[in-house]
């Protein structure tokens, strides 16, 4: 599947090899972001697995962003150490953003570019060769079905198409992990499970998954989850052992009772 | 008299049909809620009930006030929610709250009675400028203000989208308690676990009605037996059931797989076997009742839309 390794795809392999030698995609370890007095991150641990998917939970406000912004370099933490993909976070931000893919619900594509120039655009942007975005473009706009819109506005594609073109394209360079924040916010029941079923895909195909949702029965879909509450993680299991834990048989309650003691709450 | 009613609404954007001939009614003290994904047309309803939105074609009224002829009325009538925040910013939580009184022509005390519970939450925050709130705080605020001159109904769009789990249900709590001070209350939401809290919901999609009824009507009218299954590998299960002929639609739903198959009589033996030929580890299944969002997949695949195919 790999091909047309760059000279700066086959450095960042060896990176990540050297470092990662046991098969974690992410470790964090006492993670700390301070803003002022305000402590965002407190000291957070946790690693995840190649190939898993790792939900991250927690209440609005609970740090959730500014461990993900670290996470993704695009920002330094105060203390604490972490590794994505085999890259240090303080050291090594560009190689991080170069093993990784990302893609939000507030933010995914230009909707002024066709999908293909969407497409084009992003990998480029992540230094794909111009032969190999012209393979795995066609590539995937066949797998998606979309050969009829591959020149039309993406400001024209329904909303749930939108996402399920973006995550695609947060995927086109085939990164080590990809950051989903909040991927199927306002998407209907079929769609949102449509994007679940290429979640599972990217999972299979290896590649790490790092995901957010308010839905609870996505939770569900993650091997392993983890729950922020005021800056700290305070639950980490895969969804059976927390409802085991809380005594409870759906993923809605575990949150409750876990955040219902929040102190804190976002803008 | 009804509260709302709405009578073959059209609305169309360009070549974009927004709302189809939608028809619905909404009973005085109900609690109805607009269950369905962004681009459903749920606002565009909300806007022409409010009367800030001509309808293409179509009538509605609220209240008995015809929202094209008596937009006067209903304005007096109604408190409004929209999906944006869409108080004043660098107003602070007591400045907006008498603004809104002001401007309806009552006071903070005069309706006191009403947002007294919501009120006290932010109370303590007096002073604080709106767009320094919490995502929670926020929304109790902008609840307050649609309620300061107590109108006979509240239409609220989409308050939950995007708040947690805790604020979510919170906020149910806050809507039983008005519904109980006799409040009509229209409300939307996109999230299907908080179609079970309303008295009747309509489900939609692409501009038209799917379904209205209460939630257990509507999961009653589930045409087939629901069955859920999961195994050590769950995707892999996913997978192996779809290629079964003898499915009908297989989705993920949680930590099961939910599934119908196409024969009539199914029972639990039947389907366990049928599944357990695909030789998995830690394999279980079960008969379930099917929830709101399982109705409301059907009634998107009976429209035609494929599940197993991610195609168009």
């Amino acid at each position: 599947m790999k091909k047309n390794y760059s000279n700066e795809d086959l450095h960042s392999e060896q990176g990540a090899t050297i470092s990662g030698q046991q098969q974690k995609a992410i470790v964090c370890n006492g993670l700390t972001k301070q803003f002022g007095s305000f402590r965002a991150v407190d000291n957070i641990s946790f690693d995840v697995n190649e190939g898993e998917i790792f939900g991250f939970l927690g209440a609005n406000g609970a740090g959730k962003t500014t461990a993900m912004r670290i996470l993704c370099g695009l920002s330094y933490p105060t203390s604490g150490e972490a590794t994505v993909a085999g890259f240090d976070v303080y050291k090594q931000q560009e190689r991080i953003k170069k093993n990784i893919g990302y893609m939000s619900q507030k933010f995914s594509l230009y909707d002024n570019l066709t999908l293909l120039e969407n497409i084009e655009f992003y990998g480029g942007v992540y230094g794909v060769s111009r032969s190999e975005i012209k393979i795995r473009s066609s590539d995937l706009i066949s797998t998606l079905g979309l050969q009829k819109e591959a020149h039309k506005l993406v400001s024209e594609l329904p909303l749930g198409w939108k996402q399920k073109l973006a995550f695609s394209v947060a995927i086109f360079h085939r990164p080590k992990i990809v950051f989903l924040d909040e991927p199927t916010g306002g998407v209907d029941p079929v769609t949102r499970r449509q994007f679940w079923d290429m979640i599972y895909e990217a999972a299979a195909n290896g590649i790490t998954v790092f995901v957010t949702t308010h839905y609870m029965d996505e939770a569900e879909y993650c091997n392993r989850i983890s729950v922020m509450v005021d800056g700290r993680v305070e639950a980490l299991d895969t969804p059976a052992n927390l409802k085991k834990q809380y005594k409870t048989n759906s993923m809605n309650d575990v949150f409750y009772e876990l955040a219902r003691g929040a102190k804190r709450a976002d803008n | 008299m009804n509260s709302v009613e709405v009578i073959n609404i059209v609305k169309t954007y360009g070549e974009v049909k927004a709302v189809k001939n939608v028809s619905f009614e909404v009973a005085k003290g109900e609690l109805f809620g607009l269950i369905g994904p962004d681009g459903a047309g749920k606002t565009s309803l909300f806007r022409v009930l409010t009367t800030l939105l001509l309808a293409d074609s179509g009538t509605a009224t609220v209240e008995g006030f015809d929202v094209v002829k008596d937009y006067r009325e209903i304005r007096n009538r109604v408190g409004y929610m929209p999906g944006r925040f869409s108080l004043y910013q660098d107003l602070t939580v007591e400045e907006n709250l008498s603004f809104f009184a002001t401007v309806f022509g009552t006071t903070i005390r005069e309706n006191y009675d009403l947002i007294k519970d919501i009120y006290e939450q932010i109370a303590p925050f007096n002073s604080r400028r709106a767009g320094k709130l919490s995502g929670g705080m926020k929304q109790k605020l902008a609840l307050c203000c649609a309620l300061i001159h107590k109108p006979d109904v509240l239409f609220l769009d989409e308050p939950t989208t995007g708040v947690d789990v805790v604020s979510r249900r919170e906020f149910w709590e806050m809507l039983n308690k008005l519904k109980k001070q006799g409040i009509t209350i229209v409300v939307s939401t996109p999230y299907m676990d908080e179609a079970s809290l309303c008295d009747r919901i309509a489900l939609i999609q692409d501009g038209t009605v799917m379904s209205i009824n209460s939630p257990d009507r509507i999961v009653k009218n589930f045409p087939k037996t629901l069955f859920a299954a999961k195994a050590n590998n769950i995707y892999k299960l996913l997978q192996d059931l779809r290629r079964n002929s003898e499915m009908e639609s297989c989705y993920a739903f949680g930590e099961y797989i939910h599934f119908t198959v196409k024969a009539d009589d199914a029972d639990i033996v039947r389907i366990s076997q049928i599944a357990e030929r695909e030789n998995h580890d830690g394999l279980e299944v079960k008969q379930v009742i099917p929830g709101i969002e399982d109705c409301f997949i059907r009634l998107t695949l009976d429209s035609g839309q494929k599940i197993m195919d991610r195609k168009k």
